[in-house]
């Protein structure tokens, strides 16, 4: 792929823009004090040319008039000035000419022999002489032939309103470069000195400006795809736009956060209900046949007469299909229709029923009871789900543990919390947790807390998991309606 | 009131010069003029003008004392101007005309000129305009047509000067300015060559108005003769690279004079 300026990083486009900026400015005000320099100059020098070659014409009449050579000589010579301090206010060529373009002097007399035509020098006097032609003879002219290495500003002799010749004054077009180029090196000199000033000052600040943006750039490429590298600690709290940005980015972050999270649970709950689906769905299935053939063991064993081998088949059988029953019963985990309702007292209840395990254990429990009375809860589920519960808690939490259980009523809901400081969920187990046959321990068929799911979902309840080193804690919400 | 009455002691005794010898040097008439005065006990001034003319005529015309002329136009009126004394260079009283032409121009005579610009010094001078156009006649040439152009420079140095810088092609000048040029201003010189030189003519005499006292004239001539027993006076002279002032006869000048006929003819 081709990259272009367009393409670089903002940590080198701002600083080459400022110094494109500095430069594109001080080759504008360069050229155009150059421009106005060269402007000036020309116009003084075509002054001073043009006042000089009025005096020199009004001083050259009467030479010209009386043929007096070696007077008009004298005169141009004095008009020449060797140590002048612009020598580009110098004339070149100094000619006098008669009325009939003939030299009468000039400054280069081997060049312009007297008496001779100077337009036999070159097409430039030719074109000189054509300019002379030209209009009124008794008026000052300029002229710049293209070509010519010179321009010329012609002032007439003139005596009596009759033009007896001409001064004409050549000038070097070429004497102007060496100054000039001489103020646009100045000028750069300065420029640069400038731009080492400039440079770095801008260099600094673009970067300064450019590195939160090209931060945010670095943290944005990770999104979505990994949330957690895109955090930038560093970013500026102003309120600029630079801030604003980071502040948004910030709250972007934190719903892609919210929303990935969500995603995760709605995941696991559409799991764990497909599998109560089919857990269920297999339980019915199951349960019909068993039903009929734990009563036909039982009809034979109290009717039949079975041998001694055949009582212990059939007893083994009974035990198989009576343990089957039992894990099916589990996994359907059923609202029943007719209950009591939940009482502060059952929570003693559960606490006596655990009391082996405390003591197996050595775990400490706490219990903080705040149900003033009877809920209208069905109190077989809520002690199910509380003693699958309590008795994980006191497994996890180990020899000497700690474990803690809250129950509160508010707000039409029972909250119950069970929490305990033993070894952690892992992130990988989570997901999982819920799931039927999964177990943290090697005892346990691991459908503890499948069932305490099934009934939450079952009460329209709610729960959550919170787990870090040391602490782990299950939450549940579970509503209830008042009764009128 | 004419300025020709006689004048007593103190009057301000005046003094025209020309070119026949380097007068621009304004330094040196300064002290020329300051030793004329104490030697004289009288205020002196020199009087210059454009072109010999108007000196001659202002000594003609009595207006000024004396005057330091060419030997042409002394002999056009030495029945009216008294002969004063010559200046003696290399010790004799006598000159030369010098044709000169640019230093880098291959022209070997005067014959070779023609067609080309040419410069004099003054209508009045010998050496610088009277000689060459005699040559010019006596070689069977117009001096008016010869040359395509020509002009006056009023000065022997000029004529110099305009032939070196190439402003003429060839010029006239007085052996005396040309060679005491060369001594002092050799760059001038430099640029330049002599190509043919006259025969020797009287040098260029200090001549005294119509009617002068006797006195005066014979004292001031004195003075010019006396100029190189002073040791100022001889600095003087040294500085103009004279040997001094003698009398000569005016007879002296019959050369110039039988010159000029021939070119007045």
């Amino acid at each position: 792929m081709k990259l272009g300026f367009d393409d670089l990083s903002l940590r080198w486009k701002i600083p080459l823009r400022v110094m494109f900026a500095v430069l594109g400015t001080a080759f504008a005000v360069t050229a155009a004090l150059v421009a106005r320099e060269y402007d000036e100059r020309r116009q003084n020098l075509e002054a001073h040319a043009k006042s000089l070659a009025r005096v020199l014409a009004n001083t050259l009449v009467a030479p010209l008039l009386h043929d007096d050579v070696w007077r008009a000589w004298e005169i141009i010579q004095s008009a020449a000035d060797p140590s002048a301090i612009a020598p580009e206010l110098q004339a070149d060529v100094v000619l006098v000419t008669d009325n009939e373009f003939r030299v009468f002097v000039s400054n280069q007399p081997r060049r312009f022999p007297l008496g001779s035509s100077p337009a036999a020098q070159s097409g430039t006097y030719g074109r000189l002489r054509a300019a002379l032609l030209e209009g009124d003879p008794t008026v000052q002219k300029v002229v710049e032939p293209a070509d010519a290495q010179h321009y010329f500003v012609m002032s007439p002799l003139v005596a009596d309103g009759i033009a007896l010749g001409h001064v004409i004054l050549g000038y070097a077009k070429i004497s102007f470069l060496p100054r000039f180029m001489a103020q646009v090196g100045q000028a750069l000199f300065v420029t640069m000195l400038a731009l080492l000033f400039i440079m770095p000052i801008s260099w600094v600040w673009a970067r300064r400006t450019g590195a939160p943006l090209v931060a945010l750039a670095a943290a944005m490429r990770q999104v979505p795809e990994r949330i957690e590298a895109a955090e930038i600690p560093d970013l500026p709290k102003t309120r600029d736009e630079i801030g604003q940005l980071g502040e948004a980015f910030q709250r972007m972050l934190a719903e892609l956060k919210r929303k990935q999270e969500l995603e995760n649970q709605m995941l696991v709950s559409e799991r764990l209900a497909a599998v109560g689906r089919l857990a269920a769905g297999i339980a019915h299935e199951i349960n019909n046949p068993l039903g009929g053939m734990l009563t036909a063991i039982k009809t034979w064993q109290k009717h039949g007469q079975p041998d001694a081998i055949a009582m212990q088949t059939l007893s083994l059988l009974e035990r198989g299909l009576t343990q089957i029953k039992n894990t099916v019963s589990a996994l359907l985990v059923e609202t029943r229709t007719q209950d009591r309702s939940f009482e502060p007292a059952d929570i003693d209840d559960l606490l006596i029923l655990v009391e082996g395990e405390v003591q197996a254990r050595a775990v400490h429990i706490d219990a903080a009871v705040e149900i003033g009375s009877a809920l209208p809860l069905p109190a077989t589920l809520v002690r199910q789900i509380l003693l699958n519960l309590l008795l994980n808690a006191i497994a996890a939490a180990g020899d000497g543990g700690q474990v803690s259980l809250e129950a509160r009523a508010a707000e039409n809901k029972l909250l119950l919390t069970v929490a305990n400081d033993g070894e952690y969920i892992s992130d990988e187990q989570m997901p999982f947790l819920f799931e039927p046959f999964t177990s943290g321990r090697e005892s346990g068929h691991g459908l503890g807390l499948w069932v305490v799911y099934q009934i939450v979902r079952q009460l329209n309840g709610g729960l959550s998991v919170e787990s870090r080193p040391g602490r782990t804690v299950f939450s549940i919400e579970i509503p209830y309606a008042l009764s009128d | 009131m004419g300025l020709s009455v006689a004048r007593a002691q103190g009057e301000t005794l005046r003094i025209g010069l020309t070119p026949v010898f380097l007068d621009e040097q304004v330094g040196f008439l300064a002290r020329w003029r300051a030793w004329l005065e104490r030697k004289l006990q009288r205020p002196v001034v020199f009087v210059q003008r454009g072109n010999y003319r108007e000196v001659v005529d202002l000594v003609r015309g009595g207006k000024i004392d004396f005057a330091w002329i060419c030997g042409y136009p002394y002999v056009r009126y030495r029945e009216e101007l008294h002969l004063v004394a010559a200046p003696l260079w290399h010790g004799r009283p006598f000159y030369r005309s010098y044709l000169i032409v640019a230093a880098d121009t291959p022209y070997a005579s005067l014959a070779e000129l023609r067609g080309k610009v040419f410069a004099y010094s003054d209508p009045d001078s010998n050496s610088g305009f009277l000689y060459p156009q005699y040559r010019l006649i006596m070689q069977g040439e117009n001096p008016v047509s010869f040359f395509s152009r020509t002009f006056f420079t009023w000065s022997h140095r000029g004529v110099v000067e305009a032939v070196g810088v190439g402003l003429a092609d060839g010029g006239a000048v007085g052996s005396y300015v040309w060679e005491t040029l060369a001594e002092i201003k050799p760059h001038l010189t430099r640029r330049t060559r002599v190509i043919e030189q006259s025969p020797e003519f009287a040098h260029t005499p200090f001549v005294a108005r119509p009617g002068i006292d006797k006195d005066e004239l014979r004292r001031f001539r004195a003075l010019l003769l006396e100029m190189g027993n002073d040791p100022e006076g001889a600095e003087l002279l040294r500085l103009m690279r004279l040997d001094g002032f003698g009398v000569v006869p005016p007879k002296m000048y019959d050369g110039i004079a039988q010159i000029a006929a021939r070119v007045r003819r």
